[in-house]
């Protein structure tokens, strides 16, 4: 050991020696190389760059040299120690990368295994609801509002102002739950509407002109439930009221609205039919969106959505009976209308393929689910 | 309707075989698609092979057997003899008769064969109506007239093959239930020749009237416009309807029942007047038409003895009613097998009279469906001459010449109709020449208002169109239905945006050829469903084809979007979706004993109930005034098929009579729009009808897994659920403890709306329901439920402005816990509401969030009591707070809460 101020002869320093620091760079070098780990790592970085590691120590005793010799020597301890720091940070890094590795493969888990510990992947929404949406959207989506009505609905509305004269069997088409009267006997003017086109007439008298409303909404009618038959449906109603309106502008609103709900490119097809409402009045199909009418055809595969007519019938239309639109309080010298409903449950059992409609109304969890939050 | 087309081809010129199955389907659809849809087309005839005419030679009576049995010989055309047994009685030796041949085959695929019968060896059948599916008698064989040609092919010889169509008639189309108005749509469709049947085998004096026929009169003119009588006597009742009408009555679906029933009921399906055959020996004076006198009864043919009211629309005679009017004869008239003399009526009836009558007697017949949907007023004299001279021709009577008559002249009504109507509401133009001829084939006269379209040429009028009522109607517009004159004009740059359909018709030249034209149309009499404009315009626009009608590209309209209730409903829905909750959709008619089984007290105002008049089943005559019953029973549903953990929910009305409403909802006219006075009566006479939402939970809330065991849905589930409601709808709401059925009640949280000014509104309940209702619906223990009335949200809710933006403060969170000891009776809701507000009133340091993190009741702090722990979260919006700061708030919200609750700090 030496003390400042002492004359040294610079070869006593023998820890500041380029043979010896070579040695001890050349120990710290090995120790650090041969680490196995972090830990190992650690104790080479106490035992060769720790206070009391010989290259530390040599580096203290650079004072004692002379003067002149101490720049020399400064530089071959510095030198060393560089070294030495150098390789324990690469060495750190090459450990940590190791074990990183080690690691993090050790902790790998299974990631299939469930976490439904949440009920909220059971919950969904009901297709007629959904689907309901959708059609209402693509009503919206061309500039239409959503009209509403009561259930209950007074006679006049479902019927007289749509023009179903009394006593008329076209009230008979649409088999009726009346509500009852006050007294037994007696006739509440009160029917549980047997369609949604009761909205027409509320929206012609409420709204203002032109009218483009859509209404969709739950129906009643006195049938036994049965596969194809619910006494309690749903029915969406599209109703348009403006000057000059004409069939072609009722077909053209139609194919706008089969292709946005059942795809690009498919025909549709009306047919007489009858509606106390609408005069003309249809029935409207359109081409079979999973055959696309090719089952119908000579040779073709058979389709079990069309049962192989290739069409599908779909709504109901017509041009607003210009009657209803005076009992609507329009003019019918200077507006024309046209209409067209449809079942929302039969468009979902056309749309997914259900082949009871009993399913629809049963409530059992596995028939919403399968539909989940959005249809 | 089902209908033969061999019978409609008498009538329309075309030529088809029934064995053309691409001409027949071709057929098939023209008829839908002029609005006579073919439900389905039947082959018929085609299934019979073998069966040839043979007559009988010889009878030989089996005995010994349990029932007489003959043994036949019959013979062919090859006079080669054939053994044949028969259990047949109704023949004789020398009899033609339809044999089935060995080897022969029979509708439905049936072979016959030489077989042993009987101890004897028969070598074929002799066939009965109902053996060749042309009638349903069984009781004998078809004897053939003494003329058939022996050993001819019988299908052929009786016209067998044909085709059945079965057309669904829609209620308009009166005329279309007879093979006079479908043959006329055929030969318009087809463009060949009509044959009107009503013209056919007509005398010149058949409008003639005669004292010798037996008196008719009418006393109620408004129950019927129109009766004639005709009277043929001295006809063989036993003659046999001839096999021809036999087979086409049968095609048809009609039974035969006896010459003179048969011959009415084919006149009915060839003309579409219905017709009653009276034997003449059992009326006593005159026939009268009129309305039933109170108390009056009339035994009716299917042997129902029916009351009649004084509405009623009856045939009577000295005796009294005789016949519902248009519906059904009655049993002490009817033609019988000793019926010598008959009368036959015909008239025109009020439709809304029969249907009301058909309606009242629950009593709907053929006669009665064609007179709702309205009959000639022409045909009772035509048809009527047809029966008689029929009558008189196949049963060996004579026609009493003439008829006797009543009635009041029956006006046309006239249409006044813009020439270019039909091609308004149908988007394209057809011109003049093509709307007059259509209208022409449907049988109206058309002229046009003198003075209309002064500046068109008369160049383009088809000449020599037959229509020779057109100076009758000069100058008058009697009859007039609606003033209802179309009168705008489609431009040519209105047509411009309408796209080219596939096939366009040859008269489309973008403008009318007659703008201003008036037309004067007379619908002929078969038509009473035509009474507007446009109704003409959509005979015009379904016989040139809806096919072709133009397609249209959709106008830009001006919508609003949904309005906010529309996107609440849908919000609300998702969130109680993405919750767990599976959308249901329950049966909405209820009972008194669901009300039982809500235990709901004699007075709750859910007892008061819509109740319908002809319910779909006499055990749920009510509409729902709660959603709840059918959620339990749709839960029930669920659990029985294995599923344990369940959450349902329900968007659905619910219906409440209004207790101060009128009784009944009014009929208003409808030929001008209601008054507000008019409308706020129809909806003071409506039920309520709120929207509700409901939610039902049982089992596990969370699913047990291998994480271990999962958490029971129960009342918390419930009241979070209505929560959730209120929170998504953006409202400040209460929660409170209550007692309501059918929740259990001390497991019942009423759920109140606050408004911005301090009002609430009650927006209804949610906890778990009371022990017994979930026995009475058979729900597990501890099922829990939530009913909102969403209305009263949706109100709420529609009175809350946007959202305003918090102030987001950057400065450092002031976090401080505390402890409340308070009676156990305090609700938490009103110790953190005083929490708020205490800690609201002390300056502008912000209580950014409250959570409670621990509730403790136990010996530290005594009994009956609960130490309630909350971490409070404080903000300055300017700086950050010193912990002096933070003291002064904490405790100003501390005195609050003691102030309000008695809370008392917990000490340690």
């Amino acid at each position: 050991m030496s003390a400042p101020n002492k004359a040294y002869d610079p070869v006593e320093v023998a820890v500041l020696s380029p043979e010896e620091l070579q040695r001890m760079q050349a120990d710290a070098l090995a120790a650090i190389a041969t680490a196995a780990n972090l830990d190992e790592l650690k104790t080479a970085r106490l035992a060769h760059f720790g206070d009391r590691a010989p290259l530390t120590l040599a580096n203290s005793e650079i004072g004692a040299l002379p003067p002149a010799a101490r720049a020399e020597a400064g530089k071959r301890v510095g030198s060393a120690r560089a070294a030495v720091k150098a390789a324990l940070a690469e060495r750190q890094t090459e450990l940590e990368a190791e074990r990183d590795r080690r690691v993090l493969v050790e902790e790998a888990v299974d990631v299939t295994l469930p976490w439904n510990r949440s009920a909220s992947v059971d919950g969904a929404r009901h297709p007629v609801t959904t689907v309901g949406e959708r059609l209402v959207d693509v009503f919206v989506d061309m500039g239409y509002e959503v009209a509403e009505g009561p259930e209950a609905e007074a006679e006049w509305y479902n019927f007289d102002a749509l023009n179903f004269p009394p006593d008329h069997p076209a009230r008979e088409m649409q088999d009726t739950i009346f509500v009852a009267g006050s007294e037994p006997g007696q006739r509440s003017g009160i029917v549980m509407r047997t369609h949604t086109s009761p909205v027409q007439i509320r929206a012609m008298l409420s709204r203002p002109l032109p009218l483009y409303v859509v209404s969709p909404g739950k129906c009643y009618r006195s049938d036994a439930l049965d596969a194809t038959h619910s006494p309690v449906f749903h029915q969406i109603e599209c109703l348009a009221v403006d000057e000059g309106l004409t069939m072609a502008d009722l077909r053209g609103a139609i194919n706008a609205f089969v292709e946005a709900m059942f795809g690009e490119g498919l025909q549709t097809r009306l047919r007489p039919d009858f509606f106390p409402f609408t005069e003309p009045s249809a029935d409207v199909s359109m081409q079979c969106h999973v055959c696309r009418g090719t089952s119908a055809r000579a040779g073709g595969e058979p389709c079990r959505v069309c049962r192989s007519q290739g069409w599908i019938e779909i709504a109901g239309c017509g041009m607003v009976n210009p009657r209803v639109l005076v009992a609507g309080g329009i003019d019918p010298d200077r507006y024309s209308g046209f209409a067209f409903g449809l079942g929302i449950d039969r468009s979902v059992l056309v749309r997914h393929g259900v082949a009871d409609i009993r399913d629809t109304l049963e409530g059992d969890v596995r028939f919403s689910r399968a539909f989940g939050l959005e249809a | 309707m089902r209908l033969p087309l061999s019978w409609l081809l008498e009538y329309a010129a075309i030529g088809l075989s029934p064995d053309d199955a691409e001409g027949v389907a071709e057929l098939a659809r023209r008829l839908t698609a002029c609005g006579l849809e073919v439900e389905s087309v039947e082959p018929v005839g085609h299934d019979i092979s073998g069966v040839v005419v043979a007559e009988v030679l010889d009878v030989e009576e089996l005995t010994g057997f349990n029932k007489p049995i003959r043994y036949c010989q019959v013979s062919t055309a090859d006079g080669q003899r054939r053994h044949v047994i028969c259990g047949a009685r109704n023949f004789v030796a020398g009899d033609r008769v339809a044999l089935a041949l060995p080897g022969a085959v029979l509708p439905g695929g049936f072979e016959i064969g030489a077989r042993k019968t009987y101890g004897r060896v028969s070598e074929g059948m002799i066939c009965s109506a109902l053996e060749l599916a042309i009638g349903e008698d069984h009781a004998g064989i078809i004897v053939l007239p003494a003329d058939a040609p022996l050993g001819a092919d019988f299908v052929a010889y009786a016209g067998l093959r044909d085709v059945v169509f079965d057309i669904n008639v829609t209620p308009d189309k009166g005329y279309a239930l007879s093979v006079r108005g479908v043959a006329r749509e055929l030969a318009i469709s087809y463009q060949v020749p009509f044959t009107d049947p009503a013209d056919v085998g007509l005398l010149p004096d058949v409008a003639a009237a005669s004292p010798e026929v037996y008196p008719a009169g009418i006393d109620d003119f408004t129950a019927c416009d129109r009766i004639v009588l005709r009277e043929v006597r001295g006809i063989d009742p036993a003659t046999p309807t001839p096999l021809a009408m036999k087979i086409r009555l049968a095609r048809a679906g009609q039974r035969s029942v006896s010459l003179a029933v048969d011959v009415t009921n084919y006149l009915m399906l060839e003309l579409g007047q219905p017709l009653h055959a009276f034997d003449r020996s059992r009326l006593q004076g005159p026939i009268r038409v009129r309305r039933a006198q109170p108390g009056e009864k009339l035994e009716t043919l299917d042997h129902v003895v029916r009351t009649l009211d004084p509405e009623d629309i009856v045939i009577a005679d000295e005796s009294g009613p005789i016949s519902l009017a248009g519906t059904m004869g009655g049993v002490a008239t009817e033609v019988s097998d000793s019926s010598h003399d008959l009368v036959i009526e015909a008239a025109h009836f009020s439709a809304r009279g029969i249907a009301r009558m058909s309606r009242r007697h629950k009593l709907g017949s053929e006669a009665s469906a064609r007179f709702e949907r309205g009959v000639d007023p022409e045909l009772p004299s035509r048809a009527s001459a047809r029966a008689t001279t029929m009558l008189a021709a196949l049963g060996g009577g004579t026609v009493v010449p003439g008829c006797s008559y009543a009635g009041v002249p029956i006006e046309p009504v006239r249409i006044s109709m813009a020439a270019d109507y039909p091609d308004q509401v149908a988007g394209l133009v057809y011109g003049l020449e093509t709307v007059q001829k259509r209208l022409r084939e449907v049988g109206c006269t058309v002229a046009r208002l003198p003075g209309s379209a002064p500046d068109q040429p008369d160049a383009a009028e088809p000449s020599g169109s037959g229509d020779g009522d057109a100076g009758r109607l000069e100058g008058g517009q009697a009859g007039l239905a609606i003033g209802h004159l179309a009168s705008a004009h489609m431009t040519s740059a209105h047509l411009a945006g309408a796209q080219p359909a596939a096939e366009q018709p040859r008269h489309n030249h973008g403008r009318h050829d007659r703008p201003g034209l008036t037309l004067l149309v007379t619908p002929p009499s078969w038509r009473p469903d035509l009474t507007d404009p446009a109704d003409l315009a959509e005979e015009v626009i379904r016989l040139e084809g809806y096919h072709n009608i133009p397609v249209r590209g959709i106008r830009a309209v001006g919508g609003r979007g949904l309005t906010g209730r529309q996107r609440l409903r849908r919000t609300l829905s998702r969130s109680l979706a993405y919750d767990g909750y599976v959308e249901v959709i329950c049966s909405p008619f209820t009972s008194v004993l669901d009300f039982d089984r809500l235990q709901l007290a004699a007075d709750d105002k859910r007892r008061r109930a819509v109740r319908l008049a002809n319910p779909l089943s006499e055990d749920e005559p009510l509409m729902r005034t709660t959603l709840l019953p059918g959620l339990f029973r749709t839960l029930a549903r669920n659990l029985g098929r294995g599923f344990s953990d369940v959450s349902l929910y329900e968007f659905g009305l619910i219906f409440r009579p209004r207790p101060d409403g009128p009784r009944t909802a009014p009929i208003l006219p409808v030929d001008r729009a209601p008054t507000g006075d008019e409308i706020a009566r129809l909806a003071a006479a409506l039920p309520d009808q709120p929207l509700h939402v409901g939610a039902v939970m049982t089992g596990n809330a969370e699913p047990a897994g291998y994480w271990g065991p999962g958490r029971p849905a129960g009342w918390q589930d419930a009241i979070e659920a209505a929560r959730l409601v209120l929170r998504n709808s953006r409202l400040d709401f209460d929660v409170r403890a209550d007692q309501h059925d059918p929740w259990h009640p001390g497991r019942c949280a009423a759920i109140f709306v606050r408004g911005q000014e301090g009002q609430e509104w009650l927006a209804g309940y949610a906890g778990e329901l009371h022990p017994r209702v979930i026995t009475a619906f058979g729900l597990p223990a501890r099922t829990a439920a939530m009913e909102l009335d969403l209305s009263v949200i949706e109100t709420a809710a529609s009175l809350v402005g946007p959202v305003q933006a918090p102030t987001l403060s950057g400065y450092p969170l002031a976090v401080q816990d505390v402890a409340l000891v308070v009676p156990q009776t305090v609700p938490a809701a009103d110790v953190e509401r005083a929490l708020v507000a205490g800690a609201g009133a002390a300056g502008d340091v912000q209580l950014e969030s409250l959570s409670l993190f621990d509730v403790y009741t136990g010996d530290q702090i005594g009994e009956g009591r609960k130490s309630l722990a909350y971490t409070l979260r404080f903000r300055a919006p300017d700086r950050t707070l010193t912990a002096e700061e933070v003291s002064v708030v904490r405790d100003a919200a501390v005195a609050e809460a003691a102030r309000q609750t008695g809370a008392v700090l917990r000490s340690g």
